[in-house]
């Protein structure tokens, strides 16, 4: 051991520039062995950014990255993993079809399958406790526990840093209770980590240390666990969080949302078939969906919003009108407006101009001439309507979707939909990948439709948020939904108990009997 | 020294139009390579080649005459491939449109002309669209290709074309040849420019032209065939209909194409013979893409592919070379064009060795 440790990484003056922004502005770090670095920030803020350049993918513009103590360019993630850095991103890259020892002996530099790889999956995974069976498809696997192939896929390089981005976003809790098991066994072992989020909580339960970044900039070096969630955040945002205005639902509004035995198999042979679905959403209330993703919420809220109109009309009624067999269009011709999880060719189209965007859901709104020709100033004075009502940071309404950071589009997105005066609103996961500066105005936005006596739906992974602004919730697990709860008579705990099915009837319906998974 | 073909961050507009003007250069340039290895002077065949065909009036006029047909198909396939609707069969398109307004010439002879002319291009743009009606159905109801239906679908229409001139519809008085009667005075577009064979045809193509940029940028409904093609996720959302973009984009195309063909037996042809199009349905293909799918780019793409066309016919004449020539143009065209496209995306680095670059400053994309 020696008397005084080198760092195992060092970042100094990091800049780099993007033709609209400078991502990174003269960024220092310094990562110890055996140290779990948090790099904290907004969407937008330039974490990834900066970890891409760690690792690589991204070139700087100035500044000089020293590993043990030498200074190294790393002009390629295969240079980053010879010099000893692992990353598991956020959105993963795995090949549904194939095992769990393929997807890996796919990604190993000298790749080297079979038996002899099988074990050394077996010998890692239960190493640090990340159960895993190398002969598994990955189809068959749950979210986290691909996440965990991606891992063990790090692992077997043995990293000295492993970089994790955003690797709660996916998991249940009890998931990220193992994860920070594994990370804390790594870091004892030396393996330094750097854990980038915007997730406070999390921080301060796992890390050692943390750099803020705001705006391209380091506006703070600390250890999380001994500053308040308040401090972190005013670091983070620069002023202090906002929290929801939650006033007693008074008025009681005409939307309405039903669903009346909604069963559906799923399109996708990996989906999740739908069964005996039942739910009433009011005017004037949020219901929730709370559950883990990839248990059906994606196809109930396609059914819902039409983007796969069902054979029963009356499956699902929208504001008394059967609307089951009609696509989304009229729908929401019906009042249905619907902000959709996916942002990115989903709930716009990146290459096209946010007036553009604002054409694609809200023609509706006098944009059009009975002729069918766009009428260009009122889509601008829409799009701008849209920006300044929900402080859309972008260079105006020309500006392309996909130069927006993910909080700024998402805002944009709700924006669009709440301006067109909607009486039922589906919301997906739409604080998903979202700073916390607008996932607050988000949540806002949803309370101000409820208010005003919209019927809203909101389907999310985070229990917080849910707690924070429904009045109702229901979870969903292996496509079916559980009973509807008022949040005052729930907690955590039974919702928990919920994900794991504890509703389900025992014997198998014979609606899922028909199609068996492979 | 190492070359690196590198990402763009971002999509290089500039290069999106500069792509087809650096094609065009390398095609010519390609073209004196060509023309000196087969022993011609270069620069007399260059000036062979595009310079005197467009050197006279009646040059000028040949040129907007085979530029209009080229305008007509490649506009309607733009407005499908921007959807992602890919009709590779606008020659056959083009044939059946030019059978059934050409059948209506030949079967309403004493018709006045103010009467006939506008009746034969509605014949030939409804034959084009059930022509293309065809596999737009196949592809909705069985999700069968239509790159590939729509390309069958052309050797089937020049085979009934082939049959009906050869067959049924054989001048009586044209001794046994393969072709059909000449139409009358009252079946021919009138002429444009005196001395020349240009004829309304052309001002026909322009307005379609123009249609078709008002309703790729200003109609709803040709935005949502852009968001079709770019974002099919996106458009399900918006609640655009997948079959309907697909119904768009072929009967569109089908009925440009159709109009094209009475262009042509109702224009310089004058009847109907086994061989109607210089293969203007395929090229048109090429003119799409060169022209950006852009109703703008595409008729300056026209223009161009007109060009090799009568430079083709120039260098069998003054250079004695083979028919081979306008088609060898052509693929040099799309072959250059689709090379440049690569800098659309992509931007070559250069490197003296790997690693030494460091961080060095990357240029901006645009």
């Amino acid at each position: 051991m020696e008397a005084a440790p080198v760092p195992r990484l060092t970042l100094s003056g990091i800049t780099k520039r993007f033709p609209a922004v400078v991502a990174n502005d003269g960024i220092d770090l310094t990562v110890m062995p055996g140290e779990i670095h948090a790099v904290l920030g907004e969407n937008g803020a330039g974490k990834s950014t900066l970890v891409k350049i760690v690792y690589g993918i991204v070139r700087p513009d100035a500044g000089t990255i020293c590993w043990n103590g030498e200074a190294v360019v790393i002009d390629s993630p295969a240079k980053a993993r010879a010099l000893g850095i692992g990353m598991v991103f956020q959105q993963f890259s795995l090949f549904e079809t194939l095992t769990v020892a393929e997807n890996i002996a796919l990604a190993l530099d000298k790749s080297r399958g079979g038996r002899e790889l099988d074990a050394r999956i077996r010998e890692t995974s239960a190493r640090y406790g990340l159960a895993l069976d190398p002969r598994r498809h990955v189809h068959t696997l749950s979210v986290g526990e691909r996440q965990r192939v991606e891992i063990v896929r790090c692992l077997l390089q043995t990293p000295d840093l492993l970089i994790m981005d955003e690797p709660t976003s996916v998991l249940a809790p009890a998931a990220i209770d193992k994860l920070f098991g594994t990370l804390r066994r790594l870091a004892a072992e030396g393996c330094s980590i750097l854990y980038i989020s915007h997730k406070l909580d999390e921080i301060r339960a796992l890390c050692d240390s943390a750099t803020v970044l705001r705006a391209g900039r380091v506006t703070g070096d600390c250890d999380p666990r001994r500053q308040s969630s308040a401090y972190l955040a005013r670091l983070m945002i620069g002023h202090d969080l906002p929290h929801p205005q939650h006033r007693a639902a008074t008025a009681r509004g005409d939307g309405l949302l039903e669903v009346r035995n909604l069963s559906l198999a799923a399109e996708d042979p990996f989906g999740t078939d739908l069964s005996d679905i039942d739910l009433r959403v009011g005017g004037g209330e949020i219901v929730g969906i709370a559950g883990i993703s990839g248990n059906g919420q994606q196809e109930l809220v396609a059914a819902l919003a039409g983007e796969r109109p069902v054979d029963a009309a009356d499956a699902i009624v929208v504001n008394g009108i059967p609307a089951g067999r009609l696509d989304a269009a009229a729908r929401r011709a019906l009042g249905l407006c619907y902000v959709p999880e996916e942002r990115d060719g989903h709930g716009a189209v990146p290459e096209m101009s946010l007036e553009e965007n604002v054409l694609l859901t809200a023609y509706g709104q006098q944009l059009v001439t009975r002729q069918g020709l766009i009428r260009q100033r009122a889509v601008r004075a829409f799009a701008q309507a849209t920006i300044s009502r929900f402080d859309v940071r972008t260079a105006g309404p020309q500006a392309a979707a996909r130069s927006l950071s993910g909080g700024n589009l998402q805002k944009f997105i709700v924006g669009r939909e709440v301006l067109q005066g909607p009486r039922v609103m589906i919301a997906a996961q739409p604080t998903w990948g979202v700073d916390i500066g607008a996932s607050a105005e988000i949540r806002q936005a949803l309370i101000d439709l409820r208010d005003a006596g919209v019927a809203v739906l909101l389907v999310s992974e985070e229990l917080d948020e849910l707690f924070e602004v429904c009045d109702k919730v229901a979870v969903m697990t292996q496509g079916r939904l559980s009973p509807v709860k008022a949040i005052r008579d729930t907690n955590a705990e039974e919702l928990g108990l919920l994900m794991g099915g504890s509703f389900v009837a025992p014997e198998v319906p014979s609606s899922r009997a028909v199609r068996e998974r492979p | 020294m190492m070359v690196a073909l590198e990402a763009r961050p971002e999509p290089s507009r500039l290069m999106a139009w500069a792509s087809p003007l650096l094609a065009a250069a390398a095609t010519v340039v390609a073209g004196f390579v060509l023309f000196s290895l087969l022993g011609k002077n270069p620069v007399d065949a260059f000036v062979v080649f595009f310079i005197e065909p467009v050197a006279t009036r009646y040059g000028v006029g040949e040129l907007l005459l085979k530029a209009s047909p080229l305008m007509l198909c490649a506009l309607g396939l733009a407005i499908g491939y921007r959807a992602n609707v890919w009709n590779i069969g606008a020659e056959g398109q083009l044939t059946i449109g030019a059978i059934c307004g050409g059948g209506l010439a030949l079967w309403l002879p004493q018709l006045n002309g103010a009467l006939l002319l506008p009746l034969m291009i509605a014949a030939g743009a409804a034959g084009g669209i059930a022509w293309a009606a065809i596999p737009a159905w196949l592809r909705t109801r069985f999700n069968a290709n239509e790159i590939l239906t729509s390309l069958m679908l052309v050797y089937i229409a020049l085979l009934a074309l082939s049959y009906l001139v050869q067959g049924p519809w054989r001048d009586p008085e044209g001794f046994n040849f393969p072709q059909s009667s000449l139409f009358g005075d009252n079946a021919l577009l009138p002429l444009l420019l005196p001395g020349t064979r240009l004829n309304v045809g052309f001002l026909l193509a322009v307005a379609v032209i123009a249609a078709g940029w008002l309703f790729t940028a200003r109609t709803l409904a040709g935005f949502r065939m852009r968001v079709a093609g770019l974002a099919p996720r996106a458009a399900r959302y918006a609640g655009i209909s997948a079959e309907r973009t697909v119904w768009i984009g072929m009967l569109v195309g089908g009925a440009t194409a159709g109009i094209a063909g009475v262009g042509e037996v109702a224009g310089p042809i004058g009847q109907l013979l086994p061989s109607i199009s210089p293969g203007y349905g395929f090229a048109a293909i090429i003119v799409a893409f060169v022209g950006r799918l852009h109703p703008l780019g595409i008729a300056l793409a026209s223009l161009l592919m007109s060009l090799l066309y009568l430079g083709g016919e120039a260098a069998q004449i003054g250079l004695e070379l083979p028919s081979a020539i306008t088609r060898l143009f052509q693929g040099m065209l799309l072959f250059f064009l689709l090379a440049a496209d690569v800098s659309i995306g992509y931007r070559l680095r250069f490197r003296r060795s790997p690693g030494a670059a460091g961080a060095a400053a990357e240029s901006p994309a645009r």
